[in-house]
């Protein structure tokens, strides 16, 4: 309920007072290393998918905190070495764990998280078919025609009604 | 004096929250005239007092009145003064405070737009906002009281955060909490039928204007933050699937399957305890998101042990309030008839499949959000869930969504024929296929997804103009084609219009996502770059000096084709309270296109005159976005003023209190 802002307001507070640290200064020379644009979606893909981890949510591809430029450095470096995208992945998560990827691994204690969705939609769309067919055969019970008898005394009150 | 007054009316407001949500209720329930009459007066003195406490809460801010600790911790006395209002939500007891002034606020509307409700429907709906308010009101007067006293006052205030200090605060949050706290009143309405046990299509009819009012606020606050965090963070991005951002697009959809339901009950009397559950799932989620934001348990499930006490309050006030209306509704339910009959093909049918699946897409967003933090909190596991697992399991559920949005239409109440719709729509199938082969490579590139999207976009706009040239054939009547349009009942308009505002917002996500460029470099004065045939031109910074900060502002030559466009100067701004340097991109919207320019940091920080580190991104159609949330507000809006909610209202009034006075 707090408005949106005010949480992204904490992030940057933390990436950018880290961000305001002299060292900084020289590892914003990365971006001039931009220079190869295939290698540069490699990078923006893949750096899109791990987390800033001195920031509370913000990809490395957003963060300006310092952590974030040095390991989109480093990212380019293993591009540069040949590294699959794979190999690069592995090794962000040997070395920060499992918490650096936005995408969780599909795993045990993950099962249920990549597991859920799939299950609760076919669990809906099968509660809603079941839905439709009891509903449809309640409706069917509930609409037979009147006995000979409740006609009687439903025509006996519309007279009644009639008459007052 | 004026805080304790503020405070001593936040007191009193509670006292009369606790007899608006106690009288009027057993009033109604054993019909005593008096106790049900106290419901409109109590909802105005409630919405008197609050208003009043929110407005000594402002005094406090304009008049800098730094022995408040509240006002001493968000605000300044060099603060501009329209952050010095807004920041009076910009802090947590203040936007609690907004929070209840909205509340109070829509059961004020309530009270005066009801004349031609039955009193004991008005009694029920206004005593359940009363309950709530109360919770809300203990809430903030025993852990978060905004009037708290700092001795001796501080000389000068902490100030506000740099981020807020944007209009975007002015208008952003009071938008999105009349939308969050706007489905109290949709929710007090269906407790107010369990409770009278009539829920019938007069309810539905009664509660779809107010859930379309809080659906519409909400639409616009969401989008407004959007927004907000596209122009003000600086790299561009419109939505990260950050839980504060899920906390309100859970009810958003839970809302949108609402407002559908509700046209059911209302026109076929069928769902209805599904409808009611909706209601009250709508509200449960507003809650919930409380709970998620103000207990801290978001930073970590740590934070949330260390300080449990808002926490706690808001999580036994949830446990109670969805306890209680579940129970209620347990109680109800089976009691309720079915409504009329529909077949599997059929717009019940439709709706209901709709229903289904925007509950999955939330239930989907809610598993996401609290799934790191539950595996944490059991010490399973610390793991990340961010946008590439949202976009991953949100897309393949909201593809069928689309592509039902433009078949529902066609369908027929009660009993539809499949080969009678796929006739009425196989030319907007053509024109979506059309469209999603050639744009694509109209854009150079052809992408899977990026068809997808377009695909279905088209198609949604492609079978509402269909429907909308069908339904006008249909009424005619001898009368011109533009006479007969204009004439069309403004919820099937509203609806068409929502709609296509739906297919404008995809076709913003879709091309932002597969075509938008950027380049990350280091430019030094007299230097250009290029991205996406855009050509910056770096003339270097200069100092200016704001009202509260001091600011490098950069100064951008936009060149296209080598013509000159415009200049564009981004800034990077210290503010004067706090080490934290903000950045104002500087964007040149347009409608296919915004390019947009950000200003890192100097090189070297003694040498601003050198090099700086900047951003610039291309970034296509990505106004659309917003653009196809305002369309949706807007139809929602059209719905919303249909005539059918105030005539037939009225003539239902006399009907009402016969039954009463029997």
């Amino acid at each position: 309920m707090k408005h949106l802002f005010a949480k992204l307001a904490a992030i940057l507070a933390v990436c950018m007072l880290l961000n305001a640290s002299p060292a900084q200064a020289s590892s914003a020379t990365e971006a001039a290393l931009a220079a190869d644009p295939v290698a540069e979606k490699r990078l923006t893909k893949l750096s899109e998918e791990l987390r800033c981890l001195v920031c509370q949510n913000q990809n490395i591809a957003d963060s300006n905190a310092e952590l974030a430029q040095d390991l989109r450095r480093e990212i380019r470096g293993m591009i540069k070495e040949g590294k699959s995208d794979k190999e690069i992945i592995d090794f962000m998560v040997a070395r920060y764990g499992d918490f650096v990827l936005y995408r969780p691994p599909v795993q045990g204690n993950t099962l249920l998280l990549w597991l859920g969705p799939i299950a609760l939609l076919v669990f809906g769309l099968a509660t809603l078919i079941a839905y439709q067919r009891r509903r449809a055969e309640r409706v069917a019970a509930e609409d037979k025609p009147l006995s000979a008898d409740e006609a009687g005394r439903a025509e006996a009150l519309l007279k009644e009604l009639d008459n007052k | 004096m004026i805080p304790e007054l503020g405070h001593f009316a936040l007191i009193l407001s509670a006292l009369v929250a606790l007899v608006l949500g106690t009288l009027p209720l057993i009033g109604a329930h054993t019909n005593r005239l008096a106790w049900v009459a106290l419901a409109r007066p109590a909802a105005t003195a409630m919405a008197l007092l609050v208003t009043f406490s929110f407005a000594c809460l402002t005094q406090a801010f304009v008049a800098n009145d730094f022995s408040v600790v509240y006002v001493a911790q968000h605000s300044n006395s060099l603060l501009p003064i329209q952050y010095r209002v807004a920041g009076v939500w910009g802090g947590h007891e203040g936007s609690l405070l907004l929070w209840i002034l909205m509340l109070t606020w829509w059961a004020f509307l309530v009270a005066m737009l009801s004349r031609q409700l039955p009193e004991a429907m008005v009694a029920r709906v206004l005593g359940t906002l009363g309950l709530v308010g109360f919770g809300f009101l203990l809430f903030i007067l025993f852990t978060s009281n905004p009037f708290e006293r700092l001795l001796p006052a501080a000389a000068e205030g902490r100030d506000l955060n740099p981020l807020l200090q944007d209009p975007g605060l002015v208008i952003h949050p009071p938008l999105l909490y009349m939308g969050y706290v706007g489905f109290s009143v949709a929710f007090a309405f269906a407790i107010a039928a369990l409770l009278s046990g009539k829920l019938d299509a007069a309810w539905a009819r009664w509660s779809r204007p107010w859930t379309m009012a809080a659906w519409i606020f909400l639409t616009l606050g969401i989008a407004m933050g959007s927004w907000w965090a596209y122009y003000e963070l600086g790299w561009g991005g419109w939505w990260f699937w950050d839980p504060v951002e899920n906390a309100s697009f859970m009810p958003w959809l839970i809302g949108t399957a609402l407002i559908h339901s509700l046209a059911v009950t209302e026109k076929r009397g069928s769902f209805k305890n599904w409808t009611v559950l909706l209601a009250i799932a709508a509200f449960s989620l507003s809650l919930l998101g409380t709970f998620l934001v103000r207990s801290g348990v978001l930073t970590s499930v740590h934070a949330f042990a260390t300080d449990p006490r808002r926490g706690i309050f808001i999580l036994i006030f949830l446990v109670a309030v969805i306890g209680s209306s579940l129970a209620l509704f347990a109680a109800r339910a089976p009691k309720v008839g079915l409504g009329g009959r529909f077949g599997l093909v059929s717009r019940e049918s439709l709706l209901l499949t709709n229903n289904v699946l925007l509950v999955v897409a939330c239930a989907t967003v809610l598993l996401g959000t609290l799934y790191p933090l539950l595996i944490d909190a059991l010490g399973v596991g610390k793991i990340s869930v961010g946008p590439p697992y949202f976009n991953a399991v949100f897309v393949p559920v909201m593809t069928p969504i689309l592509f039902l949005m433009g078949i529902g239409p066609f369908a027929r109440w009660k009993e539809a024929s499949i080969p009678e719709i796929a006739k009425a729509v196989k030319w907007a199938l053509v024109v979506g296929i059309l469209v999603a082969i050639a744009l694509p490579l109209l854009y150079g590139q052809w992408f899977a997804m990026t068809a997808l999207g377009l695909l279905l976009a088209a198609w949604i706009v492609a079978t509402a103009i269909l429907n909308f040239i069908e339904r006008v054939q249909h009424t005619r009547a001898g009368r011109g084609f533009l006479a007969a349009a204009l004439s069309q009942p403004r919820t099937f308009v509203g609806m068409h219009l929502a709609h296509i505002g739906i297919a404008v917002f995809v076709v913003g996500v879709t091309m932002v996502g597969s075509y938008q460029d950027e380049k990350d470099i280091k430019l030094a004065p007299g230097q250009s770059v290029d991205v996406a045939g855009y050509h910056f031109t770096f003339n270097g910074v200069k100092a200016v000096e704001g009202p509260n900060y001091v600011a490098a502002q950069g100064e951008f030559d936009l060149a296209v084709d080598g013509k000159f466009v415009r200049k564009m100067n981004p800034e990077k701004r210290t503010y004067h309270s706090s080490a934290m340097p903000m950045t104002e991109a500087a964007i040149d919207a347009g409608f296919l296109r915004d390019v947009y320019v950000s200003l890192g940091e100097p090189i070297d920080r003694d040498k601003p005159e050198g090099e700086w580190a900047v951003r610039v991104y291309y970034k296509p159609f990505v106004d659309w976005i917003w653009g196809g949330c305002i369309l949706m507000s807007l139809g929602g809006l059209i719905a919303m003023l249909d005539r059918r909610y105030r005539v037939r209202a009225r003539a239902a009034a006399p009907v009402s209190a016969g039954t009463q006075q029997a």
